[in-house]
């Protein structure tokens, strides 16, 4: 049965870009725009792994992890982080809010499906 | 526009029709339909050999009689007229003429030359003359049939 | 539609793009107002951060590179280190406008006006806390490989996507148990590693997971797992979300030690990890710094100083070759299952696709359903529209034919007729709503036409828009660009003073220029005012006598004078401006607009200013059109040029010159214009009392009188072009289709007047040629 990942990007774009890599490589993919959308999507959806932006309005990807860590059914769903640059403290912030790892932007469709594999149960 | 080279034998295939007592042809790729005679609006300012305009299928589509644009007088059209819509570039045009003879190609008949008549106003629109059993048929020139300083000149 | 599903992408890209600045470029309107609260400072953030992160997966360097720069100084103000004073908003205008420009030329393949670029990136960098030595945007080489992102890299086959179901964490921890440890590094040249990972309760906490670590490890080379439960509770005391078990790997030297932290690189916060060189001799230079470390009292690393010690005191005791032995193999008669120990069981057993729904999940109300959109080709409402226009054509026939036969109006065809030129009607007017678009996509460009204008011409501008909401076809929204622009063009170029000429005349420094739109009687009306000096109604009239336009001693209403600027061959510029000369005149503005079934007029107030008014239908699909005869013609007139229609007598005409008449209408003269005559087609005799006369409204000529035959009715019609197969023609706007499947021709009023006046036809001696 293969995977499926949550994306949560803003950008329609990034989100397509994620799709069609993930789904290329044999993943189920569903999409969110914000981390609102997130959430409802997750009241209803089981992902396996999280991919998420941190810059997003309504809900940005800080809040969105907290949330999903602090309870309900997904609170031990991996989740990786879209960083654009490898900045250190944005890391270090996703990571304490509970984020499992991360995946810097301009995003490798080898290195995605890797970082997904490394969490993927 | 399809080109025709003019030696011919590229198996082209060819729509020959009549106007009066000549006989004429066009390229059949450049060739959509085949309509009988329905009166066409006329447009304001518009040259003679413009009958109009027409509806084909919600295109709103001019009428050019050939016979008049070849310079053989104005057609005076009859439910017999048929109406060959063609394709010159991005426009599509309807072609007056009396009837439609034939489907020939290029293959079997050789397209000549169209010899230099000084002064026919014909001669500007046929590329080239094809001979078979005794007739001869005009190739027609469909990118000058639209020519709008041909047009004005007329 | 099979598409590359790159340049798909590509194509969404460049559509957000758009989205994306029009966002950055409302948000800095109402930074630049004053009126911006955080979320939209974060919102103009994000759009300039969501372009560079699309334009970096695209490869779109110079993109990339100016939005970085551009970026950096929105986070600082983002996060109160820098104010957004006017200047710095000014510059973040600036700074939008240049990046529409690359993202244009990313999209188009041009280039961008490099000096432009670097001096706004210079003007931003000059804001910004650190200035150019952080400013400056150098890719890192793993982000350089990735922004290396082609459509191929993407055909490459993949991992595929099963969670190495080959891979046993159980069956190899225990045949580690079985096979002595030692061995399988002994024979190892380069000294085996020793990887020490103990992670903590944040790592599960976290979701990640210790088997997950374990695996890619295994997956480096040969490796041998030992684990660690010392410091395993009794049941009792354990915290189901704590950490209590440790790993020991071994793994051949020959693997790199990169590959191996790379294995932790998630978790490397969240756990204990010491990664050594095994053996003696060979003992790695990790532990040479690590015992020289003990030496030192205070050790700088930020290792935890009781790994260091515990590490220490495995290195000393292992002159051997002996593995360091700090895990001891699970008792032979525990048998060992690491998802029993593993303090997250149970949420993993939640999350097995496998479990039963929770009972939560179960209850949980429906996701609220998401806006409900859809993203359609134009080409297929463009397609649907032409074939609804088919179907009001057919069903017009349709109904002329039942008609023609003779049925009754109240006959059961007749009913039925009726019930189905309701639908059509519908559906052509639901379908024409899918095309509706708010006109604010033409008036989020102005901003920036005022900026340059305003910046060329060394003027204060401040522009307010209004209405922007408002909609109107597709086919009109295109249209409206070119006038508006215009419009603001001569607002700001002609109509405002310069700062010192406005305070001298007691006005504040900046001009105010006031965009408008609303749907007023079935038209979009769009206004352009201006609070500038107003027309110089002197000037424009000694102008116009100059170039011939009027007589010298033209008696002319401040309006008529005020719309000369309109007329052909006018420029009040006593010298072509750059911004006039960027443009056409006025003439051809109204031109376009007139071609388009649209009005376009200015009123001007001295002191005070100037508004242009530009009427547009809202579209130029369809249009309510009178039917009338001319001759054995059918004609469609717009409706909304028509005034009123009437019956001429005898006594109400008069002859004005050889070849004119006017006709009396309660205590005016309008020019009375033979239809047919003008179109030249008309009969051989005109005699005005046997016809109608529509009175219409004429830019060109005030108001006229059109002589026509009859009128057969109202009617909505569907635009078709006469220019698509034929080409255009004076008098004639359009073409339609009518009932009978004839097409009928639509009058351009003005196109008609500007004809009759150009040569006034003799009407007694016309016969049709055509």
């Amino acid at each position: 049965m293969s995977l499926t990942i949550l994306a949560v990007d803003d950008s329609r774009t990034i989100r397509e870009m994620l799709g069609h890599t993930l789904r290329q490589a044999g993943y189920q993919v569903i999409t969110a725009e914000d981390g609102v959308h997130g959430l409802e999507v997750l009241q209803t959806e089981r992902p396996d792994v999280i991919v998420t932006d941190i810059n997003m309005p309504r809900l940005d990807g800080f809040g969105f992890i907290e949330a999903v860590r602090a309870e309900g059914a997904s609170r031990t769903t991996p989740i990786l982080v879209l960083t654009t640059e490898s900045e250190p403290e944005k890391k270090a912030r996703a990571r304490a809010a509970g984020a499992t790892g991360w995946i810097v932007k301009p995003f490798d469709p080898v290195k995605l499906v890797e970082a997904i594999r490394r969490v993927a149960a | 526009m399809t080109e025709l080279s003019l030696d011919g034998r590229d198996g082209s295939e060819l729509i020959s029709f009549r106007i009066g007592e000549q006989e004429f042809c066009v390229d059949i790729m450049a060739v959509r339909e085949i309509r009988g005679w329905t009166p066409a609006t006329p447009v304001p300012h518009s040259p003679r050999f413009v009958r109009g305009v027409i509806n084909l299928r919600g295109a709103v589509l001019p009428v050019i009689d050939l016979a008049d644009r070849l310079g053989l007088g104005t057609a005076v059209e009859t439910a017999r007229h048929v109406i060959i819509v063609v394709q010159i570039g991005s426009r599509i045009v309807g072609l007056l003429v009396d009837a439609v003879c034939d489907i020939l190609s290029t293959a079997d008949h050789t397209v000549q030359k169209t010899p230099d008549l000084a002064g026919d106003h014909m001669q500007n629109f046929v590329k080239g003359l094809i001979a078979i059993d005794g007739r001869m048929i005009s190739l027609i020139d469909l990118g000058l049939v639209l020519d709008t300083h041909q047009a004005e000149a007329a | 539609m099979p598409m590359d599903p790159m340049d798909a992408i590509r194509t969404t890209f460049f559509i957000e793009c758009d989205e994306l600045l029009a966002q950055l470029e409302e948000g800095l309107m109402a930074m630049e107002e004053g009126s911006a609260d955080s979320e939209t400072i974060n919102s103009v953030f994000r759009a300039v951060h969501s372009v560079k992160g699309g334009g970096g997966a695209f490869g779109l360097d110079p993109l990339v590179r100016f939005s970085h720069v551009f970026e950096t100084l929105l986070d600082q103000i983002r996060s109160s280190q820098v104010e957004p004073t006017e200047a710095v908003v000014a510059t973040l205008l600036r700074a939008a406008d240049m990046l529409a420009d690359h993202v244009s030329a990313a999209r188009d393949g041009g280039g961008v006006d490099e000096a432009r670029s670097e001096q706004i990136a210079a003007a931003i960098m000059s804001h910004t806390i650190g200035g150019s030595a952080t400013g400056a945007y150098e890719p890192e080489p793993a982000e350089i490989e990735g922004i290396d992102f082609k459509p191929q890299m993407i055909s490459l086959d993949l991992p595929a996507a099963e969670p190495a179901a080959d891979f046993d964490i159980s069956a190899l921890l225990a045949s580690a148990a079985a096979e002595p440890a030692g061995e399988a590094v002994a024979n190892d040249e380069e000294g085996g590693w020793v990887v020490h990972f103990a992670p903590h309760a944040s790592l599960y906490a976290k979701a990640n997971d210790s088997a997950l670590v374990l695996r890619e490890l295994a997956s480096l080379g040969e490796a041998v797992i030992t684990v660690n439960d010392e410091a395993l509770p009794t049941l009792d005391e354990m915290d189901p979300a704590g950490a209590y078990l440790g790993w020991t790997v071994r793994l051949p030297g020959s693997v790199p030690e990169d590959d191996i932290r790379d294995a932790f690189a998630f978790v490397d916060e969240d756990c204990d990890l010491e990664i050594t060189r095994e053996g003696g001799a060979q003992a790695g230079p990790d532990i040479a710094a690590l015992l020289a470390g003990a030496a030192d009292p205070a050790p700088s690393v930020d290792e935890p100083v009781d790994l260091l010690s515990s590490l220490l005191q495995g290195a000393v005791e292992a002159p051997a070759a002996a593995p360091v032995a700090v895990a001891a193999p699970p008792a032979p008669d525990k048998p060992f299952n690491l998802m029993d120990l593993a303090p997250h069981v149970d949420e993993l057993t939640q999350s097995a696709p496998s479990a039963p729904a929770p009972q939560q999940a179960a209850n949980a109300p429906p996701a609220p359903p998401p806006p409900q959109t859809i993203r359609v080709d134009l080409d297929r409402v463009d397609r649907l529209i032409n074939l609804v226009g088919e179907l009001v054509i057919n069903q017009a026939m349709l109904a002329q034919r039942v008609m023609e036969s003779g049925a009754g109006k109240a006959t059961d065809v007749n009913l039925a007729l009726t019930d189905l030129e309701l639908l059509t009607r519908g559906i052509q007017d639901s379908v024409m709503a899918i095309r509706a678009q708010p006109v604010k996509s033409v008036f989020q460009r102005m901003p920036r036409l005022v900026r340059e204008v305003g910046e060329a011409t060394g003027k204060r501008v401040k522009l307010v828009t209004e209405g922007e909401g408002t909609e109107v076809d597709k086919t009109v929204v295109e249209k409206l660009s070119d006038p508006i622009t215009h419009m603001i063009r001569n607002a700001i170029d002609h109509g405002l003073e310069t700062p010192a000429e406005r305070e001298a005349a007691g006005k504040s420094a900046e001009g105010v220029v006031r965009l408008t739109a609303a749907h007023r009687s079935g038209r979009i009306v769009i206004e352009v005012s201006d609070d500038g000096r107003g027309v110089d109604r002197v000037r424009v009239k000694a102008k116009a006598i100059e170039k011939g336009l009027i007589t010298a001693d033209a008696q002319m209403t401040d309006e008529e004078i005020d719309n000369l600027i309109f007329a052909p061959g006018f420029s009040t510029a006593a010298s072509v401006s750059d911004i006039s000369g960027r443009g056409v005149g006025m003439d051809v503005v109204k031109r376009s607009v007139q071609a388009l079934g649209g009005r376009i007029t200015i009123i001007s107030t001295p002191g005070q200013g100037s508004r242009f008014s530009l009427s547009l239908p809202l579209t130029l699909a369809v249009l309510d059109g009178m039917v009338v005869t001319v001759g054995d013609q059918t004609l469609v007139a717009p409706l909304t040029t028509i005034i009123e229609s009437l019956k001429p007598r005898a006594g109400d005409v008069r002859p004005l010159g050889p070849n004119n008449f006017v006709l009396k209408i309660r205590d005016a003269f309008v020019p009375l214009i033979d239809t047919g005559a003008a179109l030249g087609f008309g009969k051989s005799k005109f005699d005005p009392t046997e016809g109608v006369a529509l009175l219409v409204e004429s830019e060109v000529a005030g108001q006229v009188a059109l002589m026509v035959d009859h009128i057969q009715g109202q009617r909505q019609v569907v635009i078709k072009s006469l220019e698509t197969n034929y080409r255009p023609t004076d008098g004639v706007a359009a073409a339609t289709i009518l009932g009978d499947g004839r097409v009928a021709l639509i009058l351009d009023i003005d196109g008609l007047v500007t004809a009759h006046r150009k040569a006034p036809p003799r009407a007694d001696t016309l016969a049709m040629t055509g």
